[in-house]
C-alpha cells in the first residue's frame, strides 16, 4: 500500500511532496508552539488559581497567548488578515457615501484608507517596497553600467573587480545605520538613505552577472560581427546586449530579493516609523511576537511577489526575443 | 575650502588612473612582472581611493562628523584598540564563527539526507529555493526573544541564514558528477558511501566552496543585524549603532574598517582553501595560466 503511494504519480511530481513537508512544518511549529507556551500558561493558571483544566483546553490556551514565545500560524494570519484584508472592510463602512461619483470614489477612498492607516501593514509594507524598488532600479543602472565600463575598459577591468568583489565581502549592512544618520544630518531623508543601501547591495550580482554576461558571446560570433565592420557601440546593442539577457534575469532576481533585505534593515536604525523593519523594531521593543511574525511573513510574501515578477518580465523578455517556451 | 588640498587629489587620481592605463597595456614575457602587475594595478585603485577620500575631505572642510578622513580613522584605529578587539571578540569569535559552523554542517548533512531520498529531494528543495529567496535577517528578533541578548541568539541567527544556501548548493553539487563517472563507480562495485567519498562529494566540491564564500558574508551581516536588536554592551553592532547616535563617527567607520578587514580575511581564507581542495576546477587551473 504505502510503496504504492509512494510510487504513484503524484509523488513523482513536486506538488504533492512540496505539501507533504509543508504541512509537516506546520504540525511540527503547533506542537512546538504548545511546548514553548507551555511555562508561561502554567504560570497564568498559577496565578490565577485554576488547579484543573483539561488537555484540550489546556493546548487551546497555549496557542492564543496574547504575547506568545513562538505564536500559532493561525494567530499569525488573523493579525495579516486584520492588518491587510480586513482595513479594507473597516474603511469602507468609514467612508462616506454622500460623494457624487457613488460607489467609485467610495472604492477610492477605501483603497486610499486601508494603505495609509498606520496600523495597516499595506502601508509599512509599500513604505518597504518603494525603498526597495528604488534601490534596486539605481542599483540595476550602476550595475550594467559599471559591467560595460568593466567588458569595454582594460583598465577599469583590473583595477575595480578586485573591489567590487571584495566590497561585498565588507557587511555593508553595517553601515546602514550610519548612511540613515549621516544622510539625515545633511538634510536628505526619507525613502533615498534606506533606497541607498539596497542599491549597495543589488549592484554587485547584477554587475557581476552581466560582466559574465557581456563576456558571454562566442569568438565566432564575434568574428562575424568584425566582418560585417560593426562598431563597438553596434556590437554591444546587436550582440552583447541580447546574450547577456539570460545573465541579467538571473541576477536580477538575485538583486531584488537582497535589495528588500537592504530596504527592511535600513528601517532599523531610523527609529521604527514606519515600514516592515520599523514593524519588527517595535515589535521586538514590546514583545508583541504576533506583529513580528506577521511583519515576518508579509516580508516573505513581498520578495515571492517580486522574485516572480521578475520571472513574469524574463519569459516575456525571452519570449518577444524568440525563445521558444 | 583649501583649493591646493582639491588639486592635490585630482593630479593623485589623474596619474594613478594614467599609470593603470599604462600598465595593462603592457604585455611583459615574464610571468612574475605580469602577476606583479595584476596585483599592483588594484592596488594602487584602492590607494587613490583613500588619498581622493584623505584630500578632499579636508579640502572641501567636510565635518568629521559626516565624514571622517581615513588618517583620523586610523588615528582612532590605534587609540581604541581594546575597545575594538573586545567587539570583534564578541562578534566575530563567539557569534559569527560558531554560527558559520554548525549553520554550515547542518545544511551539510540535511543536504546528504535530502540526496539519499528522492522523496525529500522533490519536497525540500523547492522550499529550500523558496526560503533562500527570503529576507531572512527578520528571524533576528525572534531569536533574541528566543535565546536571550548575549551570543546564543545571534548563533542562532547565523546558523538560520547560513543553512539554506548551504543545503541548497550542495544538493546541486552533488547533481554534478556525471553519469559516465558515476557507472566507473558501480562497476567498481564501490557503495553509496564510497561513491560519495571518491567521486561524488570532490565533484561537489566547487558548489559547497560557492556556498561557504556566500556564507561567510551572510554571517556577517546576520550576526551584526542581529545586535540592533539587542545585546550586551559589547559586539560591533552595537558599538556601531550606538556610536553613530553619540556622533563618535571616527570609531564607527574604524569599527567599519574592522569588520571589513575581518569579512575580507574570512572571505580569503576560505578561497585560499577552495584552491587547494578544488585544485583541478577549470576555474583555478586557468588563473595559473
Amino acid at each position: 500500500m504505502f510503496s504504492a503511494i509512494m510510487k504513484s504519480k503524484l509523488m513523482q511530481g513536486k506538488t504533492l511532496p512540496v505539501l507533504i513537508i509543508v504541512s509537516l512544518i506546520l504540525i511540527v511549529w503547533y506542537v512546538m508552539a504548545v511546548r514553548l507556551n507551555t511555562p508561561w500558561q502554567l504560570g497564568v493558571y498559577e496565578r490565577s488559581d485554576v488547579t484543573e483544566w483539561t488537555t484540550s483546553q489546556f493546548i487551546n490556551d497555549t496557542l492564543n497567548q496574547d504575547r506568545p514565545v513562538l505564536p500559532s500560524v493561525h494567530q499569525v494570519a488573523i493579525e495579516l488578515w486584520n492588518t491587510t484584508g480586513a482595513k479594507f472592510g473597516s474603511c469602507w463602512g468609514k467612508a462616506s457615501d454622500e460623494q457624487s461619483l457613488g460607489i467609485i470614489s467610495k472604492t477610492w477612498e477605501t483603497i486610499v484608507c486601508a494603505s495609509t492607516s498606520r496600523r495597516s501593514l499595506i502601508y509599512h509594507a509599500w513604505i518597504t517596497l518603494s525603498a526597495t524598488l528604488l534601490g534596486f532600479t539605481i542599483g540595476s543602472v550602476l550595475g550594467i553600467s559599471l559591467a560595460i565600463g568593466i567588458v569595454h575598459s582594460r583598465a577599469m577591468d583590473k583595477s575595480m573587480m578586485p573591489w567590487i568583489i571584495a566590497s561585498q565581502t565588507i557587511p555593508i549592512l553595517a553601515i546602514a545605520p550610519m548612511i540613515i544618520v549621516v544622510l539625515n544630518a545633511v538634510g536628505v531623508s526619507g525613502v533615498l538613505p534606506k533606497a541607498l543601501i539596497s542599491t549597495y547591495l543589488s549592484f554587485f550580482p547584477i554587475a557581476v552577472g552581466m560582466v559574465k554576461g557581456f563576456r558571454s558571446p562566442e569568438t565566432i560570433q564575434l568574428d562575424l560581427m568584425y566582418t560585417y565592420a560593426a562598431s563597438k557601440s553596434q556590437v554591444f546593442w546587436k550582440l552583447r546586449w541580447f546574450s547577456a539577457m539570460p545573465y541579467l534575469f538571473t541576477s536580477m532576481k538575485i538583486a531584488i530579493s537582497i535589495s528588500l533585505v537592504g530596504a527592511i534593515v535600513g528601517e532599523l536604525p531610523t527609529g521604527a516609523v514606519a515600514g516592515l523593519g520599523a514593524r519588527l523594531l517595535s515589535g521586538s521593543y514590546y514583545g508583541q511576537t504576533v506583529q513580528i511574525w506577521s511583519a515576518l511573513f508579509m516580508a516573505a510574501a513581498l520578495a515571492a511577489i517580486l522574485v516572480s515578477l521578475v520571472g513574469v518580465v524574463e519569459r516575456f523578455a525571452t519570449a518577444k526575443m524568440g525563445a521558444r517556451a | 575650502m583649501n583649493i591646493s588640498f582639491l588639486m592635490v587629489a585630482l593630479v593623485f587620481w589623474l596619474g594613478a588612473w594614467a599609470l593603470n592605463e599604462y600598465l595593462v597595456r603592457l604585455e611583459p614575457e615574464n610571468q612574475t612582472v605580469a602577476r606583479g602587475i595584476d596585483l599592483f594595478v588594484p592596488i594602487s585603485f584602492g590607494i587613490t581611493l583613500l588619498v581622493i577620500w584623505e584630500f578632499v575631505t579636508k579640502g572641501l572642510n567636510v565635518s568629521p562628523i559626516l565624514l571622517p578622513p581615513p588618517s583620523m580613522i586610523w588615528g582612532r584605529l590605534l587609540v581604541s584598540g581594546s575597545i575594538l578587539w573586545a567587539d570583534f571578540q564578541q562578534t566575530f569569535l563567539k557569534s559569527v564563527l560558531v554560527g558559520f559552523v554548525a549553520g554550515c554542517s547542518s545544511g551539510f548533512l540535511v543536504a546528504i539526507a535530502v540526496d539519499r531520498s528522492p522523496f525529500l529531494k522533490r519536497g525540500l528543495l523547492p522550499i529550500g529555493n523558496f526560503v533562500s529567496a527570503l529576507p531572512i535577517v527578520g528571524v533576528a528578533p525572534i531569536m533574541v526573544m528566543w535565546f536571550g541578548f548575549d551570543y546564543q541568539s545571534k548563533v542562532a541567527v547565523v546558523v538560520v541564514m547560513t543553512f539554506f544556501p548551504m543545503l541548497v548548493n550542495t544538493v546541486s553539487g552533488l547533481a554534478a558528477a556525471n553519469d559516465i563517472e558515476k557507472d566507473l563507480m558501480r562497476t567498481y562495485a564501490s557503495s553509496y558511501w564510497r561513491t560519495l567519498f571518491a567521486l561524488r562529494l570532490p565533484a561537489a566540491a566547487p558548489f559547497i566552496f560557492n556556498a561557504l564564500k556566500i556564507n561567510s558574508t551572510l554571517a556577517l551581516i546576520g550576526a551584526i543585524v542581529a545586535e540592533f536588536f539587542g545585546t550586551p554592551i559589547v559586539g560591533m553592532g552595537f558599538r556601531i549603532s550606538t556610536e553613530v547616535g553619540r556622533m563618535n563617527v571616527d570609531l564607527v567607520w574604524a569599527e567599519i574598517a574592522v569588520a571589513a578587514v575581518a569579512g575580507t580575511c574570512f572571505y580569503g581564507v576560505i578561497a585560499l582553501i577552495e584552491r587547494k581542495v578544488t585544485f583541478w576546477h577549470p576555474s583555478v587551473r586557468g588563473g595559473r595560466g
